[in-house]
Order: C-alpha cells, then structure tokens, then sequence
C-alpha cells in the first residue's frame, strides 16, 4: 500500500508541473503582449521579455492611432456585425427548431436531414460566388452580408432541438392554446424564455465566432471605414508600423481587449458550452 | 390534432421560412454560383459577365497540373498532421488526469479555463502576435533561446520552411488542445460510473482503467473530434495568411490561402479559384459524410427514445 502511495504522489507532483507549465505556456505570449504594449521600442529592443509594464503606453497609443490603424471604428463595425449575427442566429435558429420539435409536417424529417447534411459545409467554399453576388448587387463593403446570414445556422439548429427536445413539454404550448394563445405569441413569450439557457451558451459562442471571423470580411470589405477587427489587425504586419514594436502590441492588445473581458467573466459557462456542444452532437 | 378540428402542420413550414430562404440566398445559391464559375472564364477585378468554357474543364485540368495547388495541399496535410498527433495525445493524456479520481487534480477549473483560453483568442491577432514573438533578430522566443543557451546566436524561424511551418502547426495545436480536452473529458463524464468502480474493485491500475474502459468508449467522441479537426483544418487561413502570408517559399501557403490568393489578388482568377474550391469541398463533402453517418447511429436512438416520451405524452399537433 505504501508503495502505491508514493507513486500517486509522484503521478500527482509530475501532473501538477505540467497543468503549471501548460498554464504558462497559455498565458505567456499575451503577457508579452501587453507588457510590450506599454513599452517603447528602444526597450523592446533591448529585451523583448518584460515581466512588468513599461511607461511608454500613451506614447504607444498615439503613434498606433496616428496612422491607419482605427481601433474605434474596427469596434463599432465589429460590435455591430457580431451582435446583429447573434441577435439573428439566436432567434431565428430557436424558431426553426421549434418548428422541428413542436409541429408534426410531412417535410419535417426530410428537413431535419437536410440540416444534419449540411452542418459542416464551412462558408468559405462558397466564397467565390458569395463574392461575386453580392459585388452584383451592391452589397460589397456593407455590414450586411455579414449578419444576414445568420439566420440560417444549421449548426445552431441542430443543438437547439436537441435542446427544446429534452426540455420543452408539448402540454404547455398546449395549454396556452387552450388560452387561446396564437402560435407566434406561444412561441415569443412561453417557448423563448425556457430556451434561454440554450440561447445564452449559444450566443457567446456565436459573438466570438463573428468577432473573430476574418476570411468573409476581408474580401467584402475594401474601405477603410468599414473594417472589422481582424481586418483592421492585419494592417499591423504592414510597413507602416514596422519598427513601432511597441504599438503593434498595444493594437494587438486592443483587438483581443474585449474577447479576454467576456472569457473572464463567462468562462464557466462557456467550458460547460464547449462540453455540451460535444455531448448533443 | 384532427380530432379539435385544426391543424398546427403548417405552422411547422411558416417557422421554416426564414431559414429555408435565406439558405437558399446565402449558401446555396452561391454554392450554385461558384460551381458554375468554375466551368466559366470570369477574371478579373470588378468583372461579373461570363462565359462558359468551350473546354468547361480546363479550369479543373488547369488547376490540378498547378505545382502550388498541389504544394498547398500538401502543406494542410503536413501542417494538420504535425498539429493533430501532439493534440489529442496530448488532449487524451489530460482527461485521463483529470478524470482519475485517484489522482483527483485541485484547480482542476482554473487549469482547464487557462488552456482553453487560446481557443477564443481572434486567430488573425494571434498569427501577427506570433510573428512578433518569433521575430528576428529580436524577439521573445530568440531572447529566451539565447538567455538559456539553447542556441548560439538568433535564428530566423521565418526564413526556415520546417520552423516555419512547425510555428503554424504549433499555434493551431496550441488554439485547440484545450477544446479537444474538454470534448474528451464531457464524453467521459458520460460513461456509466459503474463500470470504474468494478474495474478500481477488480485491482485494475488507473493505466488499464484508461486502455481498457475509458478509451474504447471514447471511440466516438475521438473520431468526431478527428474528423471536426479535418473539416477545420482544410479551412485553415488565418494563421498561415497573417503569420508569413504563405511564405517562406509558399512552405505555410494552406490550400485556403491558394484560393483566396487566387481570387483577390494577381490577376483576379475567379474561375480558377472556384474549381479550386469545388476540390476542397469534395473533400470536405467526403469527411462530412463520414460524420453525419457517425452522428445519426447516435441521435437515431436518441431520437426514437424521444419519439415514445412523446407518444406516451399523448403527443400534441
């Protein structure tokens, strides 16, 4: 017994170093990162591993925001992008789900499979021709290609019913008919509100998904003012600010700002999110 | 419910509508869309007008004897390769940690939360972070390397085509393991607790426990999580975009990045690019079909379970 005591502990000690070092090894390179960021670049150049800031940090920020890069406007246009495509996603996959569950119609099967068919076909295939229609109508460096989409997320759709499917009991909606309750209310005001756990594991995952999202963007956006994040970051590796060393850290650090203030605050719903997802798949 | 006199089918079809039509106008019908401008000559910046091939496959046949579309290829497949092995031996290694009971790991939460952390993290801010860290000849990497005396003098990690594709491999490793892990883990937490406790009762060490229970009952969980990592990994172009943009000598150019350089920049190959594309989807559309068949076998029972709940309930419209 004593021996198998020993070698736990072992197991224990040899499992505790590498979590740490994993740890590290998740932390570090965004360390560097904003410690660089309030440093200038005679310092960075001189070492480019700091364990604390610097003070170069306004100075940073004007040299950053004196050329093309905008964080401002990447905010806005990200913010507007990545909450109208949660707002759509999260609806309108809730809706159709229902619709899946709660109603018994002859296509229904046949529509289930479909969206089970084409969960994985990634945007970027279609990018060509997604490109090409929407440079036809006009609709080349505007918001809205970007958003309208999500309305129809099969993904989405699928974790939603397997979600109203575990959930949602068919007395109720029938009650609220016996109420006299048309389908759309029962659906926006009694089936909405028992979905919300769904929806908000759902909805974190699909802001970051658009926040992040850079291939779509970049080849519909060409102007300046209407940059997302991603694209906005991009212009970081250019000539520009080639030896401000300093202020591409602190663009980098802004870029990813708001993604590290959501993941602190929600991470433990959004770990149990990623072990959900895997287990209704 | 015919017996009340109405019927709630159609309701079924009106709450389908917005997802059916927009499918139609934003995926398939640019799906549609690329498949046709492939068989077309459409180059060119601004061009929309087009004409059939009188050859509709000589984009195809053109795009196969392309020396750097079959490079690309090739380097999705190394690059992948090279991420995938060190992540799920790595991602299999922490679950079977943290879901020994013996060897029960305090901060289990705060451990997991840190390594997922990459995995949210803007892929295109991370991609241009690294190629300031791998930087030459000052960077942090180098710094450290030297300090340590690991190497002699700087090394240019983003001249070298093997570290530079080894970074690539190595960022994408590093943005997932962390995901895969908490899919394993979920999937063991699903095994019948049971089934460790006979084992632990039997004398089984917590190595048997692991090859002889807990893994081939994760079989499902792992091939979802390989053919997931596949499907991702062919749309892989964020990192090696804004790491190298491709380079050094097209050694991190992904087949993503082929067709995106294809189309939106040079010459403007539309049509090129879409055959491309139809390419990589037929591989995906291979990988899929593999998945769908792997997830119905599940949800089927899951489904037919439901079904009888249902029809027990007396089951309404």
């Amino acid at each position: 017994m004593k021996s198998l005591k020993a070698s736990t502990i072992t197991m224990k000690t040899i499992i505790y170093i590498v979590c740490i070092f994993l740890s590290i090894l998740s932390i570090f390179p965004f360390w560097v990162m904003i410690m660089n960021a309030t440093r200038n670049t005679y310092q960075i150049q001189q070492s480019s591993v700091a364990l604390l800031p610097g003070k170069s940090l306004m100075n940073n920020w004007k040299i950053l925001t004196g050329k093309s890069f905008n964080p401002w406007v990447g905010f806005f246009n990200s913010m507007i992008v990545s909450t109208g495509t949660t707002i759509c996603a999260v609806y309108f996959s809730s809706l159709t789900a229902y619709a899946l569950v709660a109603y018994r119609w002859k296509l229904r099967d046949a529509f289930f499979s479909f969206i089970m068919a084409v969960l994985m076909i990634p945007a970027q295939i279609s990018g060509i021709g997604f490109y090409q229609f929407m440079y036809r109508i006009g609709w080349t460096n505007s918001l809205l290609p970007l958003i309208l989409p999500a309305i129809a997320a099969p993904a989405m759709v699928f974790f939603m019913r397997q979600y109203l499917m575990a959930t949602l009991s068919l007395d109720i909606v029938a009650s609220a008919r016996i109420d006299g309750s048309g389908e759309f209310r029962t659906f926006n005001q009694i089936i909405l509100p028992i979905m919300k756990p769904a929806m908000a594991t759902q909805a974190i995952f699909t802001f970051v998904g658009s926040w992040n999202n850079l291939f779509i963007p970049l080849i519909l956006l060409t102007r300046q003012e209407k940059y997302t994040m991603p694209i906005m970051v991009s212009l970081l590796r250019g000539d520009i600010y080639k030896t401000e060393y300093g202020s591409v850290y602190l663009g980098l650090t802004l870029t990813v700002l708001p993604l590290f203030v959501i993941y602190f605050i929600l991470s433990k719903y959004i770990i149990a999110g990623v072990a959900l997802g895997a287990l209704k798949e | 419910m015919k017996k009340s006199g109405v019927s709630y089918a159609k309701y079924g079809y009106i709450f389908s509508i917005p997802f059916v039509v927009t499918f139609i106008i934003f995926s398939l019908y640019p799906t549609l869309y690329t498949v046709v401008i492939g068989f077309t000559d459409l180059r060119g910046l601004g061009k929309t007008a087009f004409k059939i091939l009188s050859d509709p496959f000589e984009n195809y046949k053109i795009i196969f004897a392309n020396k750097t579309f079959r490079t690309s290829l090739k380097n999705t497949a190394i690059i992948w390769t090279m991420n995938f092995i060190p992540q799920i031996t790595l991602a299999l290694l922490l679950t079977a940690w943290f879901t020994t009971r013996r060897f029960y790991v305090k901060a289990q939460g705060a451990f997991k939360v840190l390594i997922y952390m990459p995995n949210i993290i803007t892929a295109a801010t991370i991609a241009i972070l690294f190629n300031s860290l791998f930087g030459y000849p000052k960077g942090p990497v180098n710094d450290i390397l030297v300090r340590f005396g690991w190497v002699a003098k700087p090394q240019n990690f983003h001249l070298q085509k093997w570290t530079a594709k080894g970074v690539v491999a190595f960022i994408q490793f590093w943005m997932w393991y962390g995901n895969s892990m908490i899919v394993l883990i979920a999937g063991v937490l699903g095994i019948d607790v049971t089934l460790f406790e006979a084992a632990e009762i039997d004398g089984a060490n917590a190595t048997q426990i692991f090859f002889r229970i807990t893994l081939p009952r994760l079989k499902t969980i792992v091939l979802y999580v390989l053919i997931t990592s596949m499907i991702g990994g062919l749309q892989m172009f964020d990192i090696p975009k804004l790491y190298l943009n491709g380079g050094p000598d097209n050694a991190t150019l992904t087949s993503s990045a082929f067709i995106y350089n294809q189309a939106f920049s040079g010459s403007y190959l539309y049509n090129r690019a879409s055959a491309a594309s139809m390419l990589v989807f037929l591989i995906i559309v291979v990988l899929s079909v593999a998945l769908f068949l792997l997830m119905r076998d599940r949800d089927e029972v899951k489904l037919r379970r439901q079904e009888r709940a249902l029809k027990r309930r007396g089951g309404v419209a």
